[in-house]
């Protein structure tokens, strides 16, 4: 048998099914590839082998009484935003130190529930706040992918810079990520993997540590369009434990992938054309449009005017939400408690030894705009200025029906060379912020590769609760430009 | 509207964040630069605009007011830094 690793989720679990091999024996070929590459790469947090090896001997005797779930033996790496019962789940950060849930979050719990197996933790910025993954309290992760003839060490993007190197790298099948302003698609057009988030509602909160209620959402990255249908399909659905969950039914995604896009209008919004974006990148936006043509779109210019004004937005609307959120961490409950002379000094000390800088960071400002006499000015404003934007999106959909923008304003870039500026990091979420703003879908495709040899991404956002058509031009996205490149292993 | 030191210093104590002296006039500094570039917000013509409060336009839903699960301290108190006697140990908070 080939190496089993470097099969795609749909590929292995036709495998198990056929019996070409067994969960066991994939589920040990990638504890022994993430064994060899995490020392280099950093994406795994934690890697429960043991874990691991049961739930994959779970399924293997599951499927010999032909009682196989939708995922049965598929192994898979989850973020450590996932509260999952019994493995270490810090979101990255000290301030919960060995926090070990005794609950399981309601995605991870439903890829259990159809077979999965769980490989081990991923690593991520520290509760997601960045773009990096250069937050993490575990050090930074390595993008597998190197500029052609360098060997600088590049960002994966971030947050979920763990999920994306991950699947990269063969170290899972696919993986769980969550997307507060650009955490899913960002790295997966760093690493040339498919990422995307759904509506917000479509999956379950609970158990997911929060960053900012309003806009987190948690969705998968994978190696094809087909895998990430699987993966959502799987973990959406209504969850009463979370009551900004959506009563709907999940609709089949898979069958969407293959679905016809004639016919369908696909808008290009002028506002994305930003200053100093790379020439390569409007290219390949250019032969995205191209090739949407071929397939049988209609393009139509249209106009989202408040994009500009969708970052600075975000970064009032998600450090109050954070500050709101992370006012639970004072050492009481759980983590690390750091004792000073009375009850206050200990919630000072605590907070400001397990926080890292990016977090501390978000919380004042969050506490700066929600205080008295800027509350106004500053979170009102931005609630209304988000009313704008989201407007802008209602009103483009009366005449298209999905939306095609590049993915980031770059490709990878070297770690350390944006860690100075916070303005010049956040501006990487500039293309996908909106849609957490507006809580549309979005997903990032890849589309090519830079004069570097990086791989670029493109970005389909559809309507609220309009996954399918998302999926169906992402995957004729994803024939047209039959992007087969890998990162040449060096780890 | 810049942010002076002791704007920081009333801030982190609101957010019970402990910032040596030293980082307060670097973090005034940072906190200045994200706010100056938020500034473009006042850009926008916001008049009449109800604000938007949620994602995703949905009433929340009722349920019954009856116990779902719980009852489980030893499961509550798992991650305790202190516990006793299934409680929470804390600091001294009234003198």
């Amino acid at each position: 048998m080939s190496d089993l690793t470097k099969l795609s989720l749909t590929d292995a679990l036709d495998g198990l099914a056929s019996k070409q091999f067994s969960s066991r024996e994939i589920t040990d070929a990638f504890l022994a590839a993430i064994d060899r590459a995490n020392p280099h790469l950093n994406a795994y947090v934690a890697v429960t082998h043991e874990k691991a090896r049961a739930m994959a001997d779970a399924s293997d005797a599951r499927r010999a009484q032909g009682r196989a779930g939708r995922l049965d033996g598929a192994p898979l790496g989850i973020k450590d935003l996932f509260c999952t019962e019994g493995v270490r789940s810090a979101a990255c950060s000290a301030i919960l130190g060995e926090f070990t849930p005794t609950y399981e979050s309601t995605v991870t719990a439903n890829l259990w529930a159809e077979g999965a197996v769980m490989l081990g933790k991923l690593n991520m910025d520290e509760f997601a706040m960045g773009s990096s993954n250069e937050t993490s309290c575990f050090g930074n992760v390595i993008n597998p992918w190197r500029s052609a003839g360098g060997n600088a060490q590049l960002t994966p993007g971030g947050s979920s810079g763990g999920s994306a190197a991950a699947t990269s790298a063969d170290l899972c099948l696919a993986a769980t990520a969550t997307d507060t302003g650009g955490s899913i698609r960002q790295p997966a057009a760093f690493t040339g993997t498919v990422g995307i988030k759904p509506t917000y509602g479509r999956c379950s909160r609970w158990g997911i540590v929060a960053f900012a209620s309003s806009l987190d959402q948690a969705g998968p990255i994978g190696k094809t369009v087909t895998d990430a249908a699987l993966m959502l399909s799987v973990m959406a659905g209504h969850d009463p434990k979370d009551s900004t969950s959506l009563p709907v039914q999940t609709p089949d995604f898979v069958a969407a992938v293959g679905r016809s896009v004639k016919g369908l209008k696909i808008g290009v919004p002028k506002e994305y054309r930003v200053d100093g974006m790379p020439a390569e990148i409007d290219a390949l936006w250019e032969k995205g449009i191209a090739q949407l043509k071929d397939a049988g779109c209609e393009i139509v210019p249209i106009s989202l005017p408040h994009t500009k004004y969708a970052l600075p937005t975000y970064y009032i609307i998600a450090p109050a939400e954070a500050s709101s959120n992370l006012a639970r961490y004072d050492g009481m409950r759980y983590g690390a408690r750091k004792v000073g002379k009375d009850l206050t000094e200990t919630y000072e000390a605590t907070r400001a030894s397990g926080f890292g800088k990016e977090v501390q960071r978000r919380i004042l400002i969050g506490t700066y705009v929600l205080s008295a006499g800027y509350y106004d000015a500053y979170y009102l404003r931005a609630q209304k200025v988000r009313a704008r934007i989201a407007e802008d999106f209602t009103k483009a959909f009366t005449q298209c029906d999905a939306i095609l923008t590049p993915t980031a304003p770059s490709s990878a870039f070297a770690l350390g060379e944006k860690a100075g500026d916070p303005v010049q990091m956040y501006l990487n979420d500039i293309f996908t912020v909106t849609t957490n703003l507006a809580g549309l879908p979005g997903i990032s495709v890849p589309a090519g590769l830079d004069a570097n040899g990086l791989p670029l991404g493109l970005q389909v956002i559809g309507r609220a609760l309009d996954e399918e058509t998302v999926f169906a031009v992402a995957g004729a996205l994803e024939k047209a430009a039959g992007f087969s490149a890998k990162a040449q292993a060096w780890w | 509207m810049a942010i002076d030191e002791n704007t920081v210093r009333r801030v982190a104590h609101l957010a019970r964040l402990a910032l040596p002296e030293a980082r307060v006039a670097p973090m005034a500094a940072e906190l200045n630069g994200i706010l100056a570039w938020i500034e473009q917000l006042n850009e926008v013509d916001i008049e009449g605009v109800a604000p938007m409060t949620s994602a995703v336009a949905t009433p929340l839903p009722m349920r019954e007011d009856v116990v779902t699960e719980g009852g489980d301290a030893r499961k509550v108190l798992a991650n305790a830094p202190k516990s006793e006697d299934g409680f929470f140990v804390v600091p001294k908070v009234v003198e």
